[in-house]
């Protein structure tokens, strides 16, 4: 074969690496290097350093370490079967990329996955080394994720938790029907149980909870993640969210990634040809964020068929279904009550909550509180203000989706 | 009137020190008029005349002693100064006054922090988030070029212009996060220079660009690789790296071609496909790939009937759990202990009885004399059954399809094991293995008959003794339990 550059490398392995959706670098342990011993600082909220005209953010030097793999995963561009051009990171490349780029700024750390090569075990002890060379010979201390391989050995996950902040391993599909369909020599169980032994990890490194609460973890401080894909099999918004909540409880996930099927490259066979939109990841998210923050049980969410609404946020869609809880009254609800009020957020709860201790909430204040009105109007009653008959309005769903666009004249 | 010329550098530490001073002698804030750097022509300045102060201030004696002693007089939260300070960044010609009046009015208590509904409160906040804003893509768009060093430590310089100057502010952060290279970021106004560990800040004299660095070729490179021509959203783009930025970042350049080309690439990929590797070929690797994945064929029975209950679909709850739980402990035990099913911590560790009820159950067991590793534990129903909620996994009680389902393998278990006792605890146990799971309470104690005839002792199910609230009730119950398992242990030693 022949040798291929390292910017060539780099350009086969990161084009590889661009359908893992995750680039949190939040969160973990906090490090920094003011000691002048080392490069690097973590810990705090995760910065953007760049954003590619698909909307992504580019936080971490996401790449794979190979693209070679033994599996044959339908819906992934480097699947055995697959004609794509393949390369190989060495170690020390991968390490002098991320150190590089680093200094320069241009990363919060390293993301690294990798092709499954001779054996799920091989593959993950070079993943390991990386990270060690990174950790122990550039003294770095900025934010490192290691995707770990199904099945590998317990030493390595040992040894991987130790050295990366955070871990994670994709469940792929929604089902565990489909992922048999597409990927074949991947196991669901075998998944779950990576899963299982990251949690039990994270909590043996703690070391007993302290006066203020729990200890951060030392093993894979930041966590673990995971990422399913949306659109290639047939599941419909509730079976993925089903699984979501399902897994966020059995696992203490930081975050299920959705990732709408892009069609790649070389699509193998069993894969639709078209795209799902990309509207449906983002109503994903939002429903997960429902889910997670506000309070949503999964069988609120998605109507009768079991999709979102593509047209309407999952939480007006909600609210236009059960107008009979609404208004709600600002000055008296339940934090419950107000959390599910299109247009308060989080914070804006938390800040109405505050400010109704110190007098009447009125609806001017809403605004410099956070609210959109534009979206919470209808929904609520606060000093001077009621919604009268705008709840009941037949057009109330108009309001909120978008306008249908007229056909033109011939 | 009075006149403050505040410097371009360390502005902020200037006008807290001003601003006490011009406290503690009572200047009220309409008569005082703010500026950077050099006079501004006020004609009202100059009118005022009598105290009007201009240029630096005088450091005499009595002057600093006034300055100490003001502290005392004005009292403003930590958290308040810190959003004035943040907002005394801002490029709002207003920022300097609005900050003193607002320490006077908090300090005599005419205003709370935090009440939006406050003009002067609202204005803070909103250009303290402005320029958290500005920090943030500081942090974010900076970009170092290497530059030759003096000493062992590496050297890299970046010029960056942000919207407000916020480089005071936001600079300790490079310090922290890159403490072992020696860095320069110059701003139109004010340079941030870390060299040997020490943070300083001047005025930028020279307004030149560091020249380019190779490794922005390999930089343009990940950048063109990762984009996505699939899902083009310049929009969601522009809004998080706005275009000011694009000037001073290398990668900025890419982005009018990438937008351009990224349709043609991505119905080249359409019209490229398919050129997956022939069907036959496919199936090779695919071979090659399951025997290099394959797990040795376990050599015992139980190991083998362990592996296909870990198969086992036949209701959905396996499926959302980690997986099935087998039985552990000796193939030839004489007691087999049957649960309900396993909870959270033995899904988690693929293992029974390691939870919260496993843990009584250990400890009751050698309580009563009951060798615990030489008794067969397993579960009634294999897989656990839990409602999610937040964080947390609900136990649920399996229904009877289920009970009936998982039978099957606790049926094969048994025969395999061949216990000459089971102790059923729980009414899911007795329910697989007698038939019925009713009347727990009355029926404990007693020995029932599997349906093959083997003698089945049943008991409660260790975790009903952890949810007892009562003490006294607990401790009695829990002797009664203890009671049982030592009746296990005489009547298995007496049958093996």
């Amino acid at each position: 074969m022949v040798k291929r550059t390292l910017s060539e490398k780099l350009s086969i392995l990161s084009d590889a690496a661009k359908y893992d959706a995750s680039c949190a670098s939040s969160g973990g342990e906090r490090r920094d290097s003011r000691d002048g011993k080392g490069l690097g600082s973590a810990g705090g909220s995760g910065i953007c350093h760049a954003y590619a005209p698909d909307g992504r953010c580019i936080s971490l030097l996401k790449i794979l370490m190979t693209n070679f793999c033994i599996y044959d995963c339908a819906y992934c561009i480097n699947r055995a079967s697959s004609r794509v051009e393949r390369a190989r990171f060495s170690v020390e490349e991968v390490v002098s990329l991320t150190v590089e780029f680093y200094r320069r700024n241009y990363i919060e750390g390293l993301f690294l996955s990798s092709g499954i090569i001779r054996s799920p075990d091989d593959t993950m002890a070079d993943m390991v080394r990386i990270a060690r060379t990174l950790r122990e010979q550039e003294g770095f201390r900025g934010y490192i994720h290691l995707k770990t391989i199904p099945s590998a050995s317990q030493e390595l996950l040992d040894e991987a938790g130790r050295w990366a902040d955070r871990l994670s391993i994709n469940i792929e599909m929604p089902t565990e029907q489909s992922l048999s369909r597409f990927a074949p020599e991947k196991s669901a169980k075998g998944i779950r149980k990576s899963m299982a032994d990251v949690r039990l990890r994270r909590e043996a490194s703690r070391e007993g909870p302290t006066f203020r609460g729990k200890r951060p973890a030392k093993f894979a401080p930041a966590g673990q993640s995971t990422q399913v894909i949306v659109g290639a099999d047939g599941a419909d918004d509730r079976t993925i969210l089903t699984q979501s909540s399902s897994l966020y409880a059995s696992y203490g996930l930081s975050r299920v990634y959705y990732s709408a099927f892009s069609p790649i490259p070389d699509p193998a066979k069993a894969l639709p040809l078209k795209a799902p939109p990309l509207v449906r990841e983002h109503r994903l998210y939002q429903a997960d964020w429902l889910l997670r923050f506000y309070g949503f049980g999964v069988e609120e969410i998605g109507g009768r068929s079991g999709m979102l609404d593509l047209e309407i946020d999952p939480k007006t869609a909600w609210a236009l279904e059960h107008r009979e809880r609404f208004p709600v009254d600002v000055n008296r609800a339940s934090r419950e009550d107000l959390l599910r009020v299109p247009g308060f957020g989080t914070k804006t709860v938390g800040r109405i909550l505050a400010a109704r201790r110190r007098g009447l909430v009125r609806y001017e204040h809403l605004k410099a509180m956070g609210a959109v009105l534009k979206n919470a109007k209808p929904f609520i009653i606060a000093g001077g203000w009621s919604p009268r008959g705008m709840l009941e309005a037949e057009a109330l769903r108009a309001r909120f989706a978008p306008q249908p666009e007229q056909m033109a004249l011939f | 009137m009075r006149q403050v010329i505040l410097p371009r550098v360390h502005t902020v530490a200037a006008w807290r020190r001003e601003a006490r001073a011009l406290a503690a002698e009572g200047v009220p804030a309409e008569d005082v008029i703010w500026s950077v750097g050099e006079a501004p022509r006020d004609l009202f300045a100059g009118a005022s005349g009598g105290g009007g102060r201009t240029g630096a201030l005088p450091r005499t004696p009595e002057y600093l002693a006034r300055e100490e002693g003001a502290g005392d007089r004005l009292r403003v939260s930590r958290k308040a100064l810190d959003s004035i300070e943040s907002a005394l960044c801002h490029s709002d010609p207003e920022r300097f006054g609005r900050g003193y009046r607002l320490v006077l009015r908090l300090s005599a208590g005419a205003v709370t922090w935090g009440d939006r509904a406050d003009r002067d409160v609202r204005a803070v906040l909103e250009h303290a988030m402005a320029i958290g804003r500005d920090i943030h893509k500081m942090h974010a768009f900076v970009r170092f070029r290497e530059v030759p060093a003096d000493g062992p430590r590496r050297a890299f310089a970046a010029w960056f212009e942000p919207e407000h100057n916020c480089v005071e502010r936001g600079t300790p952060f490079f310090a922290k996060r890159f403490g072992d290279m020696d860095w320069v970021i110059a701003t139109p106004s004010v340079t941030a220079r870390f060299e040997g560990g020490r943070l300083s800040f001047e005025e930028t004299v020279s307004q030149q660009r560091p020249p380019e660095d190779a490794t922005e070729d390999l930089w343009r490179t990940y950048y063109a690789s990762i984009f996505n021509p699939a899902r083009v959203m310049v929009k969601a783009m522009c809004a998080e790296m706005p275009k000011k930025y694009w000037k001073n970042l290398p990668e900025a350049e890419l982005i009018p071609g990438l937008v351009r080309d990224a349709e043609a690439r991505v119905r080249e990929m359409a019209e490229t496909a398919p050129a997956s590797m022939p069907d036959r070929r496919t199936e090779s690797l695919r071979e090659t790939t399951r025997a290099l994945l394959a797990e040795a064929e376990p050599q015992d029975a139980l190991g083998r009937l362990n592996r296909q209950i870990g198969a086992c679909a036949r209701c959905g709850i396996c499926a959302q759990a980690t997986g099935a739980v087998p039985g552990e402990g000796p193939a030839d035990a004489a007691l087999m202990a049957v649960g309900e099913q396993p909870g959270d911590r033995e899904d988690l560790a693929g293992r029974p009885f390691v939870g919260p009820a496993g843990q009584v159950f250990d400890r009751e067991a050698q309580a009563a004399g009951l060798d615990r590793a030489a008794v067969y534990v397993t579960n009634a129903v294999k897989g656990f059954k839990f409602a999610p909620r937040g964080k947390r996994r609900i136990h649920q009680r399996p229904d009877a399809g289920e009970v009936a389902h998982c039978r099957w393998w606790l049926d094969l278990e048994r025969q395999l094991v061949r216990p000459k006792l089971i102790l059923g605890m729980g009414a899911t146990a007795a329910e697989a293995l007698t038939g019925s799971g009713r009347d727990i309470g009355r029926r404990r104690g007693r020995i029932e008959e599997a349906s093959d005839g083997t003698p089945v002792l049943l008991t409660v199910h260790p975790s009903y003794l952890l949810r007892l609230p009562d003490r006294a009730r607990a401790e009695a119950e829990t002797e009664r339990f203890r009671g049982d398992l030592a009746a296990a242990a005489r009547i298995a030693d007496s049958l093996a």
